[in-house]
């Protein structure tokens, strides 16, 4: 079935051609960063000829990146820290514990996941306020973890179950706490589903629009998206400089996607194997 | 967000409950998750359910209870009927074709061709970019100038008939969108596919092959069934992302032309902080969320059929 047969170089083509159409608004976008403005208007599809960079610098200044960037990686970490964190302690309980309890808490987190965020979301805004956690990073974290938190346990929780207990248990007769014991003998265990929440969580939290466009705007400490967002809208006609800017934002995490891909796409597909 | 076929199957089978002879963690190990989860989440969609019903107008405002004032609006509200029914054509549009491209490209890239590791990671990439991002690109792609993006590449090849104001056009614009939604996460389709393809174990393939079943057959009776839970996933996660779409609306047409690309979040979104209409947004959210539970509901229990069936 693998062999190289003309019917696979067949294939192959076609699927190299609809890679390259498939890529086509990358082509545009990128080559129009390196366009001046007399090119856009002459050359709209040809390569940038020659290229000039000068839209970068600007883009860089006039969006604030350095900023968004430092904002979105300090509630991406955080909130990524704290989900893996109560995430696996909470689910140790709900995997290890077979009381009634214990199974009403795991299904009371699974309808987290199906409830859309926007039925809470004005109590939600109205309680971020009154606690006076709009426009800090506190506000954001602990939303994140709030709204992440269902998924988190999920995964958590049907990795643990599908762990012998025995390990723990000698632990605890030597005579280690319950925290001892989930810190070296049952985290540790935990490292490939780690991982997968790792990714899921911080990928999702770092591309978030909605929440911190509410909670954020305006505030100094807008996320990437925020930032690029209200960038974009005021520079709209001045196609050079938003793409510059455009490929300035997305290039963070796409550089860490090449380097990491192996690992970010079974993150993303391992749902299926648990 | 993401829901796992494990969760399905491990529901449908009732796994026996670990006891092992183990010792019990301490509840206090689930009480700070359990804090936050109900003060974020829990907390907020029962008092949203509830202000559904009152004439909240504000943060911090006094509240009233109006009955299903709300929701007879709602069902005399032409935009907000347009906003359900654009809701309901782009989430059947994403749904089919994200899903019909996800399949064939895994089934491409789960060949022998040389290129499949290169292909996997470029179909795949835009799926880690902010939607936000992937919208102005797009947005741009949509230029409705003749000599620019989508207008300029048709031109070229000999297509400029078909040239097009992409979203300033009404009655294409929400196709519009689709597509970019569909382009963006075609590829997370895809590696759940591939995920399921992977699954297949390839000696089925080679006995039937050995007793003379087509590609076409082989598909239908060994792929395809054995695909259930990965299709299953699919179908949640793009009906979900579909019916609560909001960034790439607000990106790319604000809702417009007219109300002819407003979903059910963009309408309460608009209602809530541009109007100060806030009960009557969480009667569209619950709307909404009344949906969202009703497809989720209908998927697994008619995807888990589907599945012991297989």
């Amino acid at each position: 079935m693998r062999k190289y047969k003309p019917r696979t170089f067949v294939l192959e083509v076609v699927m190299v051609a609809v890679a390259i159409a498939f890529l086509f608004p990358v082509y545009a976008l990128v080559t129009l960063a390196f366009k001046d403005p007399g090119q856009i208007a002459n050359k709209p599809l040809s390569l940038p000829d020659p290229p000039s960079v000068g839209s970068f610098g600007e883009a860089w200044q006039s969006a604030s990146l350095g900023s968004a960037l430092l904002n979105s990686t300090l509630i991406t970490v955080s909130s990524v820290l704290v989900l893996i964190v109560l995430g696996s302690l909470a689910a140790y309980f709900l995997a290890r514990t077979a009381t009634r309890l214990s199974y009403t808490l795991y299904i009371l987190f699974l309808v987290g996941i199906i409830l859309p965020f926007q039925l809470g979301m004005i109590p939600l805004y109205q309680m971020v306020n009154d606690l006076g956690l709009l426009g800090t990073y506190q506000g954001m974290i602990l939303f994140y973890t709030g709204i992440q938190l269902p998924f988190t346990v999920f995964l958590y929780t049907g990795f643990i179950r599908s762990l012998p207990a025995d390990y723990t248990n000698a632990a605890l007769i030597d005579g280690a706490s319950h925290l001892q014991a989930f810190a070296h003998v049952i985290f540790p265990l935990l490292r490939p589903i780690t991982g997968t929440v790792l990714i899921l969580n911080a990928v999702h939290i770092w591309n978030d629009f909605f929440t911190p466009l509410l909670y954020l705007g305006g505030s100094g400490r807008e996320t990437v998206p925020v930032r690029v967002f209200a960038f974009v809208n005021e520079y709209t006609s001045n196609y050079g400089l938003v793409a510059a800017g455009l490929v300035l934002a997305a290039l963070p995490i796409l550089l860490l996607f090449l380097v990491l891909q192996r690992y970010v796409i079974r993150g993303f597909a391992s749902g299926l194997k648990g | 967000m993401t829901v796992t076929a494990q969760a399905v199957r491990r529901d449908a089978v009732k796994a026996p409950r670990r006891r092992g002879g183990g010792i019990a963690p301490p509840w206090l190990f689930a009480v700070p998750a359990l804090l936050i989860y109900v003060l974020v989440v829990l907390y907020p969609a029962f008092s949203g359910a509830g202000s559904a019903f009152t004439d909240w107008s504000g943060v911090g405002a006094q509240r009233s209870f109006v009955g299903l004032d709300n929701f007879q609006q709602l069902f005399h509200d032409d935009q907000a009927l347009g906003a359900l029914r654009n809701t309901l054509l782009l989430t059947v549009a994403i749904v089919v074709v994200q899903n019909g491209i996800g399949l064939l490209l895994a089934l491409g890239v789960h060949t022998g061709i040389k290129s499949r590791m290169v292909l996997r990671v470029i179909f795949f990439a835009p799926v880690v970019v902010s939607p936000v991002m992937v919208s102005f690109l797009w947005k741009y792609v949509y230029n409705p100038a003749p000599d620019a993006g989508l207008n300029a590449a048709l031109g070229a090849i000999g297509l400029g008939g078909l040239r097009q104001d992409w979203l300033g056009n009404p009655s294409i614009a929400l196709w519009s969108v689709a597509f970019t939604v569909i382009w963006q996460c075609a590829g997370y389709s895809m590696v759940i596919f591939l995920a399921g393809l992977e699954g297949v174990p390839a000696e089925l393939h080679e006995s039937a092959m050995v007793d003379g079943a087509g590609t076409v057959a082989r598909f239908r009776h060994i792929t395809w069934p054995l695909l259930a839970p990965a299709v299953t996933i699919n179908l949640m996660l793009s009906t979900v992302g579909g019916l609560t779409l909001f960034t790439q609306i607000i990106a790319m047409t604000n809702g417009g032309p007219g109300y002819a690309t407003d979903t059910l979040s963009t309408v309460l979104y608009k209602q809530a902080f541009v109007f100060g209409k806030f009960g009557y947004s969480t009667a569209v959210a619950l709307v909404l969320a009344i949906f969202v539970a009703a497809v989720s509901f209908i998927q697994i229990g008619y995807l888990r059929s589907r599945e012991t069936a297989a």
